[in-house]
C-alpha cells in the first residue's frame, strides 16, 4: 500500500480590490456554505462572525477629494516561516494547524477549548469566538450544509478556503483514480459568488493556475506583510494610498519593496 | 512510706504497662499495614472492575437492528462482492448502506421461509418506507471520510477496517454510547481496546487509529503541528 505523495501545493487568493464594488456577496456566500451561525440581533459587530469580511477604507481626505476602497478579510492562511503561523504557534490543543500538502490552516472546532489564544495571535481579526450555541431560525437548520461540521458554543472558527470542497473534489478524483485536482475543481465559495470576478483562487505554486501570475503584477500587495506571517492572501489596487493602507507605514517610508516568501 | 516512694511506684507501675503496650502496638502496626494493603488491592480491584466492565456496560445501550439480515448468503448470490450493493456514486461518494431501491429488485416478492424477509417484504418494500437500519461505523459529524481515497487509490480491502461482516450469517445488536450516542465499534468492544491495544485493524476505529494507519502506510507528515498527516484530512 506504499502512496505517491501529492504535490505539495500552497492554496491562496488574489483579490483585485479595483474590481471590489462591496458588495458583500462573498459574505453571504460564506456565511451559507459554511453554515456560519447569526443571531437576531447583528448591531455588535464585535460578536458578529464573518469568516470573510469587507472593510470600507478611505483616504483620510475630506470631500471632494475623498476616496473608498472596500476590501474583503478572510483567513490568510499565513505561512509564516515553515508553517508557523501566528495562529497555529500559539494554540495549546493543536486544534488549528498548518499543512504543508496544501498550505491551508486547519480549524477543528471540536479540539477547541475556547482559550482565544490564537484570536489574540491573529493580526487579521480573522478568526472569531462562539459566545452562544447558534440558534438556526425555524426550519432553516434544514439548509444546512452536511460537508461542514456546525461549531458549537465557547470554540474559535475561521475561513478554512472552503477546504470541504477540496475534500469532495478529491474524492471525486480518487473515483477516475486522479490525485490532483484541476484548477475549476476547488474554487472557494466567496470566489465563485462575486459578481464582479474582483476573487481569484487557485495553487499559487502551479504556473497553470491564474493567482500564479497574478500575485506577480506590480499593483500586488498584502496585508502586515512587514510581520513575517507570509500571508497567502493578495490584493490588487492601482492606488497608491490604498497599498498604502495595507501595512503600518511611517510617512518618510516607501510602500512596497518587500521580498516575497512565495 | 513516702508520698514520694509511692509516686516512684506508681510510676514504675505504669512504665510497665506502657512497654507492653509498645509491644502490642507494634504488633498491630503490622497488622494495620497488612490490613491497608488488602483493602487498597480490593479496593483497586473492585474499582478496576467497576471501571472497566461495569462502567461500560451502564455506558453503553443495545438496540436489535429493525431486521435481520445475512451478509453470507447474499454474498453467494451476487457477482460484484460487496460493491454490488455497497457501491460509489457518480460524483465519487459512497453510497455506503443500500437503499429500498436496490433491494426491491429481487425482493418484490418473499422469498425463502425466513421470518425476517416476511416482514421486510411486508412493512418496508410493500409500504415503500426504507429500512432505518443502524451504522455500526458512523463516524461523528465532524470526520471526513472519503471510500473512494482507500479503495480506489489506496487499493484497500473493505475488511481492513469493517472486519468480516460480509462472511456473517446474521446482525449483531447495535451498541451506542448514551451520552454520546456513537456506535460502540468505533471505541471498540473488548477490554484490551480500553488499554490502547487491538489485535486486528478493524477493532477500533478512532482517531488515533486513523492517524497511526496514515503514518505508517502513508508516511505523509504535512501537519507542522504533530509531524503526521494534516488534519483537514479527515476532519470538517
Amino acid at each position: 500500500m506504499t502512496q505517491e505523495h501529492r504535490k505539495e501545493k500552497k492554496y491562496g487568493m488574489v483579490i483585485d480590490l479595483d474590481k471590489c464594488t462591496g458588495c458583500g456577496a462573498c459574505m453571504v456566500a460564506c456565511m451559507a456554505e459554511n453554515n456560519v451561525p447569526f443571531k437576531k440581533d447583528e448591531t455588535d459587530k464585535l460578536k458578529s462572525i464573518t469568516w470573510i469580511r469587507v472593510y470600507k477604507l478611505t483616504n483620510g481626505k475630506p470631500y471632494p477629494n475623498e476616496e473608498i476602497c472596500y476590501l474583503p478579510r478572510p483567513c490568510m492562511h499565513c505561512e509564516g516561516h515553515n508553517g508557523h503561523s501566528p495562529c497555529v504557534t500559539v494554540c495549546p490543543a493543536i486544534a488549528t494547524d498548518y499543512d504543508r500538502e496544501t498550505g491551508i490552516v486547519s480549524q477543528i472546532p471540536t479540539r477547541c477549548f475556547g482559550c482565544r489564544y490564537c484570536m489574540g495571535a491573529c493580526p487579521y481579526h480573522a478568526r472569531y469566538f462562539n459566545w452562544w450555541d447558534p440558534v438556526w431560525p425555524e426550519g432553516m437548520e434544514k439548509s444546512l450544509s452536511p460537508n461542514v461540521s456546525v461549531r458549537m458554543r465557547g470554540v474559535v472558527e475561521k475561513c478554512t478556503f472552503c477546504f470541504h470542497r477540496y475534500q469532495l473534489a478529491s474524492e471525486k478524483a480518487a473515483l477516475d483514480g486522479r490525485r490532483e485536482l484541476k484548477e475549476e475543481e476547488y474554487q472557494t465559495s466567496c470566489t465563485q459568488a462575486c459578481p464582479a470576478g474582483a476573487i481569484t483562487f487557485g495553487d499559487l505554486l502551479n504556473k497553470e493556475h491564474a493567482v500564479y501570475h497574478l500575485k506577480k503584477d506590480h499593483r500586488a500587495f498584502r496585508l502586515l506583510e512587514r510581520l513575517g506571517t507570509n500571508p497567502k492572501v493578495y490584493y490588487l489596487s492601482s492606488r497608491e494610498w490604498v497599498r498604502r493602507s495595507g501595512d503600518n507605514y511611517h510617512p518618510d517610508e516607501k510602500t512596497g519593496e518587500i521580498i516575497s516568501h512565495h | 512510706m513516702s508520698i514520694v516512694d509511692e509516686k516512684a511506684k506508681e510510676v514504675d507501675a505504669a512504665d510497665s504497662p506502657a512497654e507492653s503496650h509498645c509491644a502490642t502496638s507494634v504488633d498491630d502496626g503490622n497488622g494495620i499495614a497488612g490490613l491497608t494493603i488488602l483493602f487498597f488491592i480490593v479496593g483497586f480491584t473492585a474499582s478496576l472492575f467497576v471501571g472497566w466492565i461495569v462502567f461500560p456496560k451502564l455506558l453503553y445501550s443495545e438496540k436489535q437492528q429493525p431486521i435481520d439480515f445475512n451478509h453470507a448468503m447474499h454474498m453467494e448470490l451476487v457477482d460484484n462482492g460487496c460493491e454490488s450493493c455497497h457501491f460509489f456514486r457518480t460524483d465519487g461518494t459512497y453510497s455506503g448502506v443500500p437503499k429500498l431501491a436496490q433491494c426491491i429488485d429481487c425482493h418484490q416478492e418473499v422469498q425463502g421461509d425466513s421470518e425476517h424477509e416476511a416482514v421486510f417484504v411486508e412493512e418496508y418494500v410493500s409500504k415503500g418506507r426504507e429500512v432505518p437500519w443502524l451504522i455500526y461505523s458512523r463516524q461523528p459529524d465532524c470526520v471526513f471520510f472519503s471510500h473512494a481515497a482507500h479503495v480506489q487509490l489506496a487499493k484497500m480491502d473493505c475488511v481492513t477496517c469493517h472486519g468480516h461482516i460480509g462472511e456473517s450469517t446474521s446482525l449483531k445488536p447495535y451498541e451506542y454510547n448514551r451520552i454520546t450516542g456513537y456506535s460502540r465499534d468505533i471505541w471498540g468492544k473488548e477490554l484490551k481496546n480500553y488499554l490502547g491495544l487491538k489485535t486486528n485493524t478493524y477493532d477500533r476505529m478512532k482517531m488515533n487509529d486513523c492517524a497511526y494507519c496514515h503514518l505508517e502506510e502513508t508516511g505523509r507528515k504535512s501537519s507542522v503541528s504533530t509531524e503526521k498527516d494534516g488534519c483537514f484530512v479527515c476532519h470538517k
